[in-house]
């Protein structure tokens, strides 16, 4: 069973907020220095998702990014979980694309790719969070897409999916090829191993330009953006804390009861 | 793209009646609606459609579709897609409005896909731009670390899920008129490739966590599922429901239903409990609705302080029996 996984590299969503900078001119977030990017919490759980698959079924696990160089950072990590390849899709032109733009790549990149069974999103990226890079990318491919997946399983060369809703879920039936977008209850990412470490620092990670994937221009071009950032800026939030104390935790927690009655 | 006109909702059913979140994105559309001296119409499927078309219309539509097929009962994304983009193709709305519920969060980003238009996902206010009447979409980004507006200057529909209860719902006004469209909608049996095997509703002891008045919940320092008892125990002195960051979700303690945030539940309880959870952005996101937050941690330069009303810095296994103990006492009285 082969299976592509779509991976985005973004800015550590776990930075304290106090630490969360923008530059409302140019609509767009400064990272702080010395914090190294990491890979997007449900793409870590797409491959993991991946992993399990191989795990039972054996076939080989390709991981694509599309973003800077430093890319290559999370290909190896999705390799030192398990992945077997990895590109990284990296071009001025793929620079501040929207998700069609997005989608387009990674498109082009698939079909070149070829040969997969499954392709993996994560449900949403960590840092813009479109929600819709898969779902874009299904309709391009003209594959089935099955969104926000807890659970994949391979059954008779179909894929039967668990997909999370808000008060329980639903089990569905997809034929192969098929993308499914895969959502954080999937669990926990597996840590790496020394030997999948290892791999990791010895495997080549080819960068793939617009032309080695034959992306043409037009789709690419910021004229034919579908949507665009037009502002950002900071939420604004003004609560007062009233800190409540007492001479023990214990004598802190009786006033805050009292204060808590009165309000209810 | 001068074709474009108007507005569509894509409705939902729950039991058997307008869904709220369609009630609240016709109040929203109307206004929009107005702005641009448009109409403004719904899509409604399944075989309940039909006896919603006068409900539709006093809460504030100009136009039903219905597509009454009962292939259509049940949410089927193949299904559900083609339906919706073939209206689409054939009466051009220039914006396209659906909630960000479980089919909304299917159902916009396929459709947008098919239709190439431009999509914000998950948003908490929609207007138009007084110069250029197009959709702005304000939504919530980096975990609601910052907020992003949002415009499609050539792409169409202009397409937005809305979040619930960001806006207020429509009012209802028999006098309002409108029309009943049936569409007749051809679904094409091959086209429907995905099939679903069976849907599981979780019931939750206690208190539903959406409905509840009060949350209690706990984070990754409560440090164990025996620990994560005293959570519950809290919760049920107060007649509330049980909630969690994502953590006591991943480690077991607390079932994934009970997620708290961008990725989980948003809530609106008057009071909500924080215990030794830091107050991340993303978790924040689905509890800033409550109208009282007290916070309990022992970090006092945790962010859950800066948006909580009250707050107590300490162990909370030193604060939550007392607290516990007292509130039962007074509530007792
Ligand atoms: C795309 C994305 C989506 C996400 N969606 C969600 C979501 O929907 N919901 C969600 O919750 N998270 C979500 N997260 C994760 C989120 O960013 C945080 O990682 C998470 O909320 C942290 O949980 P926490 O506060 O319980 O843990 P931590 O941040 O580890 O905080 C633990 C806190 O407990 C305190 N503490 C420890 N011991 C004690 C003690 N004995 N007494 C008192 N206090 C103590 C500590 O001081 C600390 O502040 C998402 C992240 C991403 C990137
Ligand atoms: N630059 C990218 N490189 C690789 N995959 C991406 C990229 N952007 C988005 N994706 C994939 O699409 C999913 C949804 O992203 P989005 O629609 O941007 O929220 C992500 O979880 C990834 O799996």
């Amino acid at each position: 069973m082969n299976t592509i996984v779509c991976v985005k590299q973004v800015l550590d969503p776990e930075i304290p907020p106090a630490k969360f900078k923008i530059d409302p001119g140019t609509k767009q977030v400064i990272p702080p220095p010395g914090v190294p990017p990491v890979i997007s919490v449900f793409d870590e759980r797409a491959v993991e998702a991946a992993c399990r698959l191989k795990d039972k079924h054996k076939g080989k696990i390709t991981v694509i990014s599309m973003g800077s160089a430093k890319a290559v950072d999370v290909i190896k990590h999705a390799i030192s979980m398990g992945a077997d390849d990895g590109y990284v899709l990296q071009d001025p032109a793929f620079e501040n694309l929207d998700s069609f733009g997005t989608a387009y790549v990674l498109g082009k990149a698939i079909q070149k790719i070829g040969n997969y069974d499954l392709i993996l999103c994560g449900r949403y990226s960590a840092d813009w969070g479109a929600g819709q890079v898969g779902s874009i990318l299904a309709e391009i491919l003209s594959i089935p897409v099955v969104t926000f997946a807890c659970d994949i399983q391979a059954v008779n060369k179909n894929l039967r999916i668990k997909r999370i809703m808000k008060d329980g879920y639903e089990v569905v039936e997809a034929p192969m090829p098929s993308l499914i977008t895969v959502s954080g209850e999937i669990g926990l990412p597996r840590l790496p191993g020394g030997m999948g470490l290892m791999l990791a620092r010895k495997k080549q990670i080819p960068i793939w330009k617009a032309q080695d994937i034959g992306a043409d221009p037009s789709p690419l071009d910021k004229a034919n953006a579908h949507i665009e950032v037009t502002s950002l800026s900071l939420p604004t939030r003004k609560t007062e804390c009233e800190f409540v104390t007492g001479n023990t935790p214990g004598e802190a927690a009786v006033n805050l009861a009292q204060k808590l009655v009165r309000l209810m | 793209m001068a074709n474009h006109k108007g507005i569509l909702v894509c409705g939902e059913i729950a039991q058997g009646k307008l869904a709220p979140i369609t009630i609240e994105l016709l109040g929203v559309g109307r206004k929009l609606a107005n702005e641009l001296g448009e109409d403004q119409s719904v899509l409604l499927m399944g075989s309940q459609a039909g006896g919603l078309g006068q409900e539709a219309i006093a809460y504030g539509a100009d136009k039903v579709y219905v597509a009454g097929e009962g292939l259509l009962d049940d949410y089927n994304s193949d299904a559900y897609t083609q339906v919706a983009a073939d209206l689409c193709r054939k009466e051009l709305p220039s914006i396209v409005l659906l909630g960000h519920t479980d089919v909304g969060c299917d159902l916009a980003p396929r459709l947008n896909g098919r239709l190439g238009g431009g999509l914000s996902m998950d948003c908490v206010a929609l207007s138009i731009d007084p110069s250029t009447k197009l959709l702005v979409s304000t939504r919530p980004v980096f975990g609601g670390n910052a907020q992003a507006t949002m415009m499609s200057r050539s792409a169409r529909p202009q397409m937005a899920t809305l979040r619930l209860k960001t806006v207020p719902p429509a009012e209802r006004n028999e006098s309002l008129q409108g029309q009943v469209i049936p569409v007749d909608s051809k679904i094409d049996p091959s086209a429907i490739k995905v099939k679903v095997v069976e849907r599981i509703k979780e019931e939750v002891e206690g208190v539903k966590l959406e409905d509840a008045e009060v949350v209690v919940a706990g984070g990754r320092g409560m440090g164990s599922a025996q620990n994560w008892e005293m959570i519950k125990e809290l919760a049920r002195v107060l007649n509330g429901a049980v909630g969690a960051t994502r953590p006591p979700c991943d480690e077991g303690w607390a079932p994934v239903s009970l997620q708290i945030g961008q990725s989980g539940k948003v809530i609106n309880p008057k009071l909500y409990i924080a215990v030794a959870l830091s107050g991340a952005m993303s978790h924040i996101s689905g509890c800033l609705g409550s109208k009282c937050i007290v916070a309990i941690n022992k970090d006092k330069e945790a962010n859950i302080f800066n948006v909580a009303h009250f707050g107590i810095v300490g162990d909370y296994k030193e604060v939550l029996p007392a607290l516990t103990a007292k509130l039962k006492e007074l509530k007792l009285k």
